[in-house]
């Protein structure tokens, strides 16, 4: 594929999008070329969704521009207010979580907010009926209209999605936020058949996924992105898989090397996990027969693709998981895991991957996101001492450097890494042995990121047992000791010392994909 | 200079927000000491106060209740079945058939009785809520009907209306909670509110469990992994707010010294309006006894305050419902006005 054969139809130029505490897209430029499949990839938090959200209107940018090429090469300056502007321009996106209503059926969703109306300004039924049956004949889904969407298989629910966006007058750009995720084998090899059909028939495709191998596979021209900021771009076939791994993550490591010179085998075991088994809702397994061990003072590293089962790892331990089997030991001892308030007696803590959903009580202030889950340390009768409350919080504040003027302040005056380390804190302040950490730096700054693993390293120094998960290649492979790696619910790799490579971590997050 | 005057004109803002209810109410105050002369009396406060009692009690436990995220429809019902247990067992005794001769308490003994009952009602919407995931407006909803069935089949929707009980029974005495403490204006219901208010500001304030609550209602995902045991928690709330109303139904029978079955319809909502009006956010989390209770001092001005100026009844209606959608429309702008705060100390650091 000659650079020369390729047409763009849109080109985003210098886009900038900054949230607070963090620029998300850094002058980002990039290509849609007409009837190919564009790749994205980058890792998460590199900014490639943020980027697709821009072009289809769902965020705006504050710096940049869109234009719109025609088939004659003349571009104008398009502006996207919302996804209807979007859908205006011929532009649609299926984004990673499902936006269909479950409680409706097929045509209904396929029309939502494009409904044909008769004159007299009532639905026309009929009439989306066909177009339904329609859309979905081309997409060799013929799903029964009449079907509830929640009664639907995620694979025939991500054709709904498709078929939602083909309706689209003059569909010109299908964006794809990592659509696989969810699809069994034969699921994908019918969505690259129809995404094929699609670039023939001149849509250009953009799409997002984090398994490289599809990409090797249905791309035509990638781009790569790493912390916001454009890498490099490529004619897929130009290129090998290693080459794209190398630019994802980097070549030169930001993160400092720890070597800890500990003799493992002569550590304790602190925590040791047999034949854990998590069964999924409606059939199948997130986790089998995983098995592993944790000694004193060790970061064990989990890597592993969306989906894999690490969270619910971590969930199983702290006992928001009651359906699990399998049997755990701490110290030697089996443990019957009940709670959370068992679990965090039992000495574990655990920081969730989803700070604002899971870590914080974003009405309550700093101190008592602090004491949340050690308030009963600093009671007598029922009733709690301030001053030793206020105490504990001030010393785990200044142990673990976290910049608050005030502890009375709400708990969004924080920035995002300093609202992270109050719930490292308040984790802490439960003075557990063993530390589940689950994404600690998703979404914070490189500096807070930095700390972040600092604060890992020095509490492990100290003698605590943690165990990190982390998205990062870069990150896990600088922080643990011993990483273990997860592929649809199987531990597929345990590796130490010189095992821990990029190659080695990538290959075997793929293993039974 | 120009960002100092605005962080502090919006300080200054924060503050009126804040004391908002205070303000009304002392609008309030003074607008009916000008209409009505002699609304500014020892007599008419006490008298406010006598009602605010019966609102203000049964809108702390509300104020639990909503600090959690739930509702609690079944109050005004437990109130009136409350009262019929009492005034059944002072009139009538508890019959027992198998024996053939009728059991009489006294008084200490027959309200810890209707406590207890009103406790374990409010402990049963708990279990619904927390065991079963009903959804608590639909919980209480149901329980509202339950509870107010039981308190008509006590007497067949007739009143008990002997309340004073029988010296040679030894139940009498009743008529303490409704009266004045000796010869004090001070009425007992008052005294009753104070303590209870006292207490239960100290729980939320001092102890873990009233943080644990808020904290539920904040954002109960993170109160879960943080450890606290929501279930267990929740239950005793719906516990507590059971209690409070049958607390309320014993007052109310004592003030009219007989027992109507149907005493207490519709004051679950004021006590809905009395939490509200005080700061206490629907969505859980946030709220404070003391507001509460200045809030049911706002709704008892209204009411006694309107009946003094002679308004008629339909239009206190419409002002009480003017001033508390009114009050969560202040209160909206004070969240959105203290996370911009927020947001500013964030950036400036």
């Amino acid at each position: 594929m000659d650079k020369n054969d390729l047409k763009v139809c849109l080109k985003a130029e210098n886009i900038t999008k900054i949230y607070p505490g963090t620029v998300a897209l850094d002058e980002v430029s990039f290509n849609v070329y007409k009837g190919k499949v564009n790749v994205l990839i980058g890792e998460n938090g590199a900014g490639k969704s943020t980027l697709m959200k821009v072009i289809a209107g769902i965020v705006h940018s504050d710096e940049g521009r869109l234009l719109l090429f025609d088939d004659d090469g003349t571009s104008k300056e398009i502006t996207i207010k919302d996804t209807n502007e979007a859908k205006a321009n011929g532009i649609g996106i299926i984004n990673q979580e499902l936006s269909l209503f479950p409680n409706m059926n097929v045509y209904e969703n396929i029309y939502m907010t494009k409904e044909i109306t008769k004159s007299n300004g009532t639905l026309d039924e009929a009439a989306q009926r066909k177009g339904a049956e329609e859309v979905l004949k081309k997409l060799h889904h013929p799903i029964p209209v009449d079907t509830l969407v929640g009664n639907l298989r995620v694979g025939q629910q991500q054709m709904i999605e498709i078929a939602k966006n083909l309706i689209i007058d003059n569909l010109k750009i299908l964006i794809m936020d990592e659509p696989t995720s969810s699809l069994s084998k034969q699921e994908v090899d019918v969505l690259f058949k129809i995404m094929r059909e699609l670039t023939a028939s001149g849509i250009s495709i953009v799409y997002i996924s984090h398994r490289l191998e599809e990409i090797m596979e249905i791309g035509d021209y990638v781009e790569i992105l790493r912390d916001g900021k454009y890498i490099a771009d490529a004619a897929i076939k130009d290129v090998k898989l290693s080459w794209i791994i190398k630019s994802m993550v980097g070549s030169s490591s930001s993160y400092s090397k720890w070597d800890r010179k500990i003799d493992w085998s002569k550590k304790d075991k602190v925590l040791e996990v047999k034949n854990l088994n998590l069964p999924k809702p409606g059939g199948g397994k997130l986790l089998r027969d995983v098995n592993f061990n944790l000694k004193k003072s060790e970061i064990l590293g989990i890597y592993g693709l969306m989906g894999a089962g690490r969270s619910e790892l971590c969930e199983c331990l702290m006992g928001l998981r009651k359906e699990h089997t399998g049997e755990i030991y701490l110290n030697g001892k089996k443990i019957d895991v009940k709670n959370v308030s068992s679990q965090i007696k039992n000495g574990f803590a655990f920081v969730p991957e989803d700070r604002q959903s899971m870590g914080l009580v974003q009405c309550l202030d700093i101190l008592k996101n602090f004491t949340l889950s050690s308030m009963d340390k600093y009671s007598k009768h029922g009733v709690i001492n301030k001053k030793k409350e206020s105490d504990a919080c001030d010393s785990k504040i200044k142990d673990i450097h976290v910049k608050v003027a005030r502890k009375s302040l709400p708990i969004l005056s924080l920035s995002g890494g300093n609202q992270q380390k109050v719930v490292v804190g308040k984790g802490l302040l439960t003075e557990p042995e063993i530390l589940l950490l689950d994404e600690p730096t998703r979404g914070i700054d490189i500096g807070a990121k930095y700390e972040m693993i600092d604060i890992i390293r020095e509490n492990a120094s100290k003698g605590l047992s943690i165990i990190v998960i982390s998205s990062e290649l870069k990150e896990i492979m600088a922080i643990s000791d011993r990483i273990i790696v997860l592929s649809k619910g199987l531990k597929t790799a345990e590796l130490t010392g010189d095992e821990i490579t990029e190659e080695n971590l990538v290959l075997a997050s793929y293993k039974g994909h | 200079m120009n960002k100092l005057s605005k962080k502090s004109q919006s300080d200054f803002l924060m503050l009126l927000l804040k004391g908002r209810t205070v303000i009304v109410l002392v609008i309030l105050m003074v607008f009916f000491s000008i209409v009505a002369p002699n609304f500014l009396s020892i007599e008419t406060l006490f008298l406010i106060a006598k009602h605010v009692a019966l609102y203000g009690i049964l809108g702390i436990g509300m104020t639990y209740v909503i600090i959690t995220g739930g509702i609690d429809l079944s109050v005004g019902a437990i109130v009136g079945l409350s009262g019929m247990i009492v005034g059944g067992m002072i009139d009538e005794g508890v019959v027992i058939n198998a024996l053939g001769y009728t059991l009489y308490f006294n008084i200490p003994a027959v309200c810890i009785i209707a406590v207890i009952i009103g406790a374990l009602i409010g402990a049963v919407n708990g279990y619904f809520i927390t065991k079963f995931k009903v959804a608590p407006f639909i919980a209480t909803l149901g329980m509202m009907y339950v509870a107010r069935g039981l308190a008509m089949l006590r007497s067949n929707g007739a009143t008990f209306s002997n309340l004073s009980g029988n010296v040679a029974l030894g139940n009498t005495g009743f008529e303490i909670f409704g009266r004045n403490i000796g010869s004090t204006p001070i009425p007992v219901s008052v005294i009753i509110l104070i303590v209870i208010a006292v207490g239960s500001a100290f729980i939320l304030n001092r102890t873990p469990f009233g943080w644990h609550i808020k904290a539920i209602g904040g954002n109960e995902k993170a109160a879960e992994i943080s450890g606290i045991r929501i279930n267990k928690e929740k239950i005793i709330v719906y516990l507590f707010s059971g209690a409070c109303a049958a607390v309320v139904g014993i007052i109310t029978a004592s003030q009219l010294m007989a027992a109507h079955p149907a005493s207490g319809e519709t004051w679950e909502m004021n006590a809905i309006a009395a939490a509200v009006l005080g700061g206490t956010s629907m969505a859980g989390g946030i709220g404070t006894v003391g507001g509460t209770i200045i809030g049911a001092f706002v709704i008892g001005v209204i009411n006694d305050g309107m009946v003094m100026c002679g308004v008629s009844e339909f239009w206190q209606m419409i002002i009480k419902g003017v001033v508390i959608v009114g009050a969560v429309i202040i209160d909206q702008f004070q969240r959105d006005l203290q996370t911009k705060m927020a947001l500013r100390v964030r950036n400036d650091n």
